[in-house]
């Protein structure tokens, strides 16, 4: 009943697509190697394991005794019109059913138990590793593809592993214990009717090959639905500003078919597979009819022998087709697994190396020494861009759309690596030193300003949750927010809603910067931090960032130029590489591209 | 959302409206599922028989005919299940399929104030693992019950007719069993519903922590996200954990009781073999049929948690389905015709919120060809103002009119199909920049497509990427630069050719040089038709045929460029910030 995800269909995400199908041809090894890793996650539960199944093992026991107590009642004591006997063997009767119950209970529960352990651990571990991950990996990736591996093929795992192992083992023991007295009871009836399990076999190959195939498609084929959905929720303004809910729809309908289509046809298969499963079992009652019967007639065996055993072909069977039946849930886990692995393999691309030192506190020299980048191998972005800033120094960065200003800011905050040259800061390159006492000393307000849910207050300590309500009030005054903030009805505490849609865009920006000044950085990165901002709450901002600046080092993004008047240094950005540098005046002075903005402006 | 709570029934029996347009199939499998009843309970019979009169009288013959007449029988009852399985998973599939589409289509018609409030994580969780319930009740889950209910009726009528007393003796369990079996049901449906929710809570963790990764890896708050994580996942650990142990003590207990009545049914049947009211063949028919009755009751306790957790996830559905959309075609609104571009706000007031106005009592009027631009504090109202015009929200007093119709006589389609906005948050699909401008317009040729792009300044740099308009973009357009995504959402807006064109700070990412090129562009594309924008830079005032200054939802002052630089202080304010820069 859990949703079962896997990743990306067609047309859902850049590099995902093809990662996806790159990994349509792993082999049947890889299959069994996934399971293997599978049951690992249930180690550190043995003991409540060995406990269910011990407790499995005495319920299966319990319930065979009752048949046999209904027996000797009516056999021995209704027979003989003992009421006393009678009386008693119904207590006893009674009293296995109560044993029954409370182990069938405890069993149940550990193994749920022990089930929402290994979900809520795994979760964990995805999602711990997702922090691990660089920016680039979640660029790559749609958002709803990778919930639903965290929340969806996760649960199906569980089912796997709580009640599926259980009942695997458990089964099998029953079966071997059955296989056992029928060998026992007559070794030839035995083996022909065993001569259905290379059948069996058989059928169980041809459809687990099959079967895997069609359970991933379905996982894919959902992930699909929950992609779609999700990136037309959050388009939603767009496709009704567009009027295009007709085409959205189409879209959508199609993806939700594709899905409904992959589980009928998996879900078929399965419906081949059991009665299969079921016509062999009978097919096995016949042999031992056919055999035992001829036998009988040559008077071979006895009449008791052939109904013993017709009875135990049938207990033989009821496993075997449990057995079948978990395997449909098998393949869909292992289908899960496998894009949960996948994502637990994942290794970041930014890692802090085993010798990274924590960064001493930053004086704020910033030095990229011929750095060139590239987001994908054969289109670079940056090349052989050097540029100092000293410290405490402001450097303001403009220049057309999609020069490279955001990336160079990416950089200095090491979200990327250097494709080659170094960030060098206060001496040290960035990528000798740890990624968090890096960051905790740099304070960014990004080009689209995100905020979370949850309220402004909170979205203002973001980097200090503890931090004093005086301080959040401070920050907020220095980004000019103060104000509209405590005009709102529940101030502070006023909710965020998803996507910060209950405040202007101007307003949003606006708790960013409160956000990055609470921080305290020793850097401050500002890109394009004011673009939504009128001009007058824009200079009340600058004049407050003025004195927090002092001794710090600020890189500012704009194409505004009013935004950047103060800057000590101004270099201008051209298709990935500096192409002017120095003050406002010299710039002016030596009538290039930033002169021509200037005058545009 | 939804005004009344519906009862536990109703909500089912919603769920099972949807299996209407497949009623077909489902009786079909039914049907199908009453004969293979029919094959399993016989071919027990046969085999008793099989062994009675071919192996006990030792006949070989017979022997070999009825064996084969058994694989036969057996291969009927495979072909039956086959189609039963198949027809009760096409149906249910069919069920999930629809209900998706139906919330698909929802969410679609639902106003921007729903989405404003809505949750993302919340509405992922309903669509899908909520509809998965209500599929797999409305499927394999009902049929089963189904098939108990059948098999336990005819038990019944059989114990009734071997001994009235006995078989009321037998069934005194039967109310002890169905009260727990409610309670039961009954207990775990307001968990399942905190669990879901605390699912779609984690939910929306997990897809707040990803869409602001960014911020989280430049504020160094790995950490923290993860400890928050963790509280929620525990929470949901712990909730889960309670109601896994409320099911297992539970469930098992219906077996118990229904177990109980077999030993009442032999100790007293005993009894009355003994005193010979009954005969022991009597008792042992008895006893076999009672044994059948265990099964559909142990169905029933696995059963009963999936109806109560369906039933929960259809109330979440449904309150989605049920969700009033605030605007929305009133019934007989008309297409708009031909607009010529006349924008009038009569008495306009509105706000988000109850009680809290943004826009207090606005009026003003368009003439058609005007270019209009807002200027104003952050806050002041501009994008809620230009919100109006293409009804994202309607107006709380007043009217909105254009070419004197009142935009909510006249069809959301035709309205939005003539009114061009380019929102003031960039919003693009995760696919090809080709396909992204084309969904302003999706049959529009090639040259078309392409002069919509040179008119927003992005042809050139999508020429030099190395795939050009094939190049798929990240989620929301994450790998493209802001200005090069706000220019992809000018070009898909200019390609639908609008007769009112909105620009919420469209250019606000832009360079000035590429912003006045895109200026010209614009400048012969909509000629003689109306256009507002919003934008902070005076070159874009300059060009205004009308500013309206706005503070705190009121326009202030009006007019052309020279006249308010005149007579407004707060204009000559916001000048002055920016022409600074040219004194220094
Ligand atoms: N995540 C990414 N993956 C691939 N390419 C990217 C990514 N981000 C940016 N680019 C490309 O890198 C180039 C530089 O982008 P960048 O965001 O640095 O520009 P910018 O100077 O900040 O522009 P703007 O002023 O529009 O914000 C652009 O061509 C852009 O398409
Ligand atoms: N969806 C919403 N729900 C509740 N309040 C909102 C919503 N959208 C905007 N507001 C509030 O309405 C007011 C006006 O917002 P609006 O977006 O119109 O401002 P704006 O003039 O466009 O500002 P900016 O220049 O920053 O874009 C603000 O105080 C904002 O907080
Ligand atoms: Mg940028
Ligand atoms: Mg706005």
């Amino acid at each position: 009943m859990s949703f079962s995800i896997g990743s990306a269909g067609s047309a859902m995400g850049p590099r995902s697509v093809m990662q996806d199908f790159g990994r349509e041809a792993g082999g049947q090894a890889f299959n069994a190697r996934i399971f293997r890793r599978l049951l690992g996650f249930l180690t550190p539960h043995w003991p409540r394991m060995l406990a269910a199944l011990i407790l499995m093992l005495i319920s299966s026991m319990l319930a065979l005794t009752t048949p046999y107590l209904i027996k000797i009642a009516i056999d021995e004591h209704i027979v003989a019109g003992n009421a006393d006997a009678l009386f008693y063997t119904a207590m006893l009767m009674a009293l296995v059913f109560v044993a029954l119950y409370a182990t069938t209970a405890v069993q149940q529960y550990l193994l749920s138990f022990v089930g929402l352990r290994i979900l809520t651990s795994l979760r964990a571990r995805l999602f711990q590793h997702l922090q691990v991950l660089p920016v680039s990996y979640h660029h790559a990736h749609i958002v709803g593809v990778t919930i639903s591996r965290v929340i969806g093929d996760v649960a199906v795992i569980n089912d796997l592993l709580s009640s599926g192992v259980a009942t695997i083992i458990g089964d099998t023991v029953v079966l071997a214990g059955i296989v056992l007295v029928m060998l026992s009871l007559n070794v030839q009836l035995a083996l022909s009717a065993f001569a259905v399990l290379p059948l069996m076999l058989l059928a169980t190959w041809l459809f687990s090959r099959r079967a895997r195939i069609a359970f991933r498609q379905t996982r894919q084929r959902l992930a699909a639905v929950v992609g779609g959905l999700a990136e037309d929720i959050s388009g939603i303004r767009v496709i009704q500003a567009f009027a295009r809910e007709g085409v959205s729809a189409t879209r959508f309908e199609e993806v939700n078919r594709a899905n409904r289509d992959a589980n009928i046809d998996a879900m078929s298969l399965s419906f081949i597979f059991l009665p299969t499963v079921d016509f062999l079992g009978i097919l096995a009652t016949a042999i031992v009819l056919w055999a035992g019967g001829l036998a009988v007639a040559r008077g071979d065996m006895t009449l008791g022998t052939v109904v013993a055993f017709l009875a135990y072909v049938s207990r033989f069977f009821q496993p075997i087709q449990d057995l079948s039946q978990m395997y449909t849930m098998m393949q869909s886990a292992i289908a899960g697994g496998e894009r949960v692995l996948e994502m637990l393999d994942t290794r970041p691309e930014i890692y802090d190396e085993p010798a990274a030192i924590d960064m001493p506190s930053i004086a704020g020299r910033v030095e990229l020494r011929q750095i060139s980048f590239s987001y994908q191998p054969d289109a670079p972005v940056l090349h052989d861009v050097n540029l100092v800033i000293e410290a405490g120094q402001t450097v303001a960065l403009v220049g057309p759309t999609g020069a490279g200003k955001t990336t160079i800011a990416n950089l200095v905050a090491r979200l990327y690596d250097v494709t080659a040259g170094a960030v060098i800061i206060d001496g040290l390159d960035v990528r000798l030193v740890t990624q968090r006492s890096l960051r905790r000393q740099m304070g960014l307000v990004p080009q689209d300003p995100f905020l979370f849910t949850g309220s402004i207050a909170d979205n203002i300590r973001f980097s200090a949750p503890e931090i004093s309500m005086q301080k959040v009030e401070e920050a907020a005054r220095a980004a000019n927010a103060h104000d509209f903030i405590s005009a709102l009805p529940k101030g502070y505490a006023t909710r965020i809603l998803e996507g910060g849609v209950n405040l202007s865009l101007g307003q949003r920006q606006l708790i960013c910067i409160a956000r990055a000044i609470l921080a305290n950085p020793r850097i401050l990165i500002l890109d394009e931090a004011t673009a939504s901002v009128d001009t007058l709450t824009e200079g009340l901002i600058q004049e407050a960032l003025q004195k927090l600046l002092v001794g710090r080092t600020a890189i500012v993004v704009a194409h505004r130029l009013s935004t950047i008047r103060n800057a000590d240094q101004i270099c201008v950005v051209q298709a990935g590489g500096i192409i002017e540098r120095g003050t406002h005046d010299e710039l002016l002075e030596n009538g290039g591209l930033y002169r021509e903005l200037y005058q545009r402006q | 959302m939804t005004s009344k709570r519906m009862s536990g029934i109703q909500v089912l029996a919603r769920c099972f409206g949807y299996l209407r347009p497949y009623r077909r199939i489902t009786i079909a499998a039914y049907l199908a599922l009453i004969a293979v009843n029919v094959v399993t309970l016989t071919i027990p019979q046969f085999i008793r028989w099989i062994v009675d009169h071919g192996i006990g009288r030792q006949d070989a013959g017979l022997v070999k005919t009825s064996v084969l007449g058994l694989l036969v029988l057996a291969l009927i009852k495979g072909i039956i299940s086959y189609f039963q399985g198949c027809w009760t998973e096409t149906a249910s599939q069919n069920v999930a399929c629809d209900l998706r589409n139906a919330i698909h289509g929802q969410l679609a018609r639902l106003s921007f104030s729903y989405h404003d409030r809505s949750e993302t994580g919340q509405l992922l969780t309903r669509a899908i693992q909520d509809v998965e319930r209500i599929r797999f009740i409305t499927g394999r889950a009902f049929l089963r019950i189904a098939d108990g209910v059948v098999l336990a009726i005819g038990t019944t009528l059989m114990l009734l007719l071997i001994n009235p007393l006995l078989a009321i003796l037998a069934m005194s369990t039967m109310p002890l069993l169905v009260w727990r079996a409610m309670s039961l049901g009954q207990r775990l449906r307001p968990m399942s519903l905190v669990i879901q929710k605390q699912l779609g809570k984690l939910t929306t963790r997990l897809e707040q922590n990803l869409r602001g990764v960014r911020i989280v890896k430049a504020f160094a708050q790995e950490d923290a996200e993860i400890a928050r994580f963790a509280r929620e996942n525990r929470r949901w650990f712990s909730l889960s954990a309670l109601t896994a142990r409320l099911q297992a003590f539970n469930g098992p207990q219906i077996d118990l009781i229904a177990n109980l009545g077999t030993v009442i049914v032999i100790g007293y049947g005993g009894y009355l073999v003994i005193s010979r009211v009954l005969t022991l063949g009597e008792l042992v028919a008895f006893a076999t049929y009672l044994g059948q009755l265990t099964v559909p009751v142990r169905r029933l306790g696995n059963i009963v948690p999936a109806v109560a957790l369906a039933v929960t996830a259809g109330e979440r559905v449904f309150e989605i389905l049920d969700a009033i959309c605030e605007v929305k075609d009133l019934p007989g609104a008309s297409p708009l015709p031909a607009v010529r571009g006349e924008v009038c706000f009569e008495q306009v007031s509105f706000g988000y919120t109850h009680g809290h106005r943004i826009l207090q009592e606005l009026s003003f009027c368009v003439e058609p060809g005007q270019i209009i631009a807002l200027l104003g504090t952050t806050g002041s109202g501009k994008s809620t103002i230009i919100n109006l015009i293409p009804r994202f929200y309607d107006p709380t007093v007043g009217r909105v009119l254009i070419d004197g119709h009142d935009i909510r006589q006249v069809t959301l389609a035709s309205l939005r199909d003539q009114v061009g906005t380019v929102l003031q948050e960039t919003t693009l699909f995760a696919t090809t920049i080709r396909e992204n401008i084309l969904f302003g317009k999706p049959g529009a040729g090639e040259a078309e497509m392409i002069a919509a792009a040179r008119a927003a300044q992005a042809h050139d740099f999508i020429c030099e990427m190395p795939l050009g308009y094939e190049t798929v973009v990240g989620e929301r357009g994450v790998t493209l630069s802001g200005g090069q995504k706000q220019r992809v959402a000018i070009a898909r807006t200019l390609l639908r050719d609008p007769r009112i064109l909105i620009l919420d700070d469209a250019t606000a990412s832009v360079d000035t040089a590429t912003e006045q090129l895109i200026q010209i562009a614009l400048e012969s594309l909509m000629a003689g038709r109306t256009c507002f924008v919003i934008a902070q830079r005076l070159s874009t005032l300059r060009k205004a045929d009308r500013i309206f200054i706005l503070d705190r939802g009121q326009i202030v002052a009006q007019g052309k460029h020279d006249e308010l630089i005149l007579s407004c202080g707060l204009y000559a304010d916001l000048y002055q910030q920016q022409a600074k820069v040219s004194a220094l």
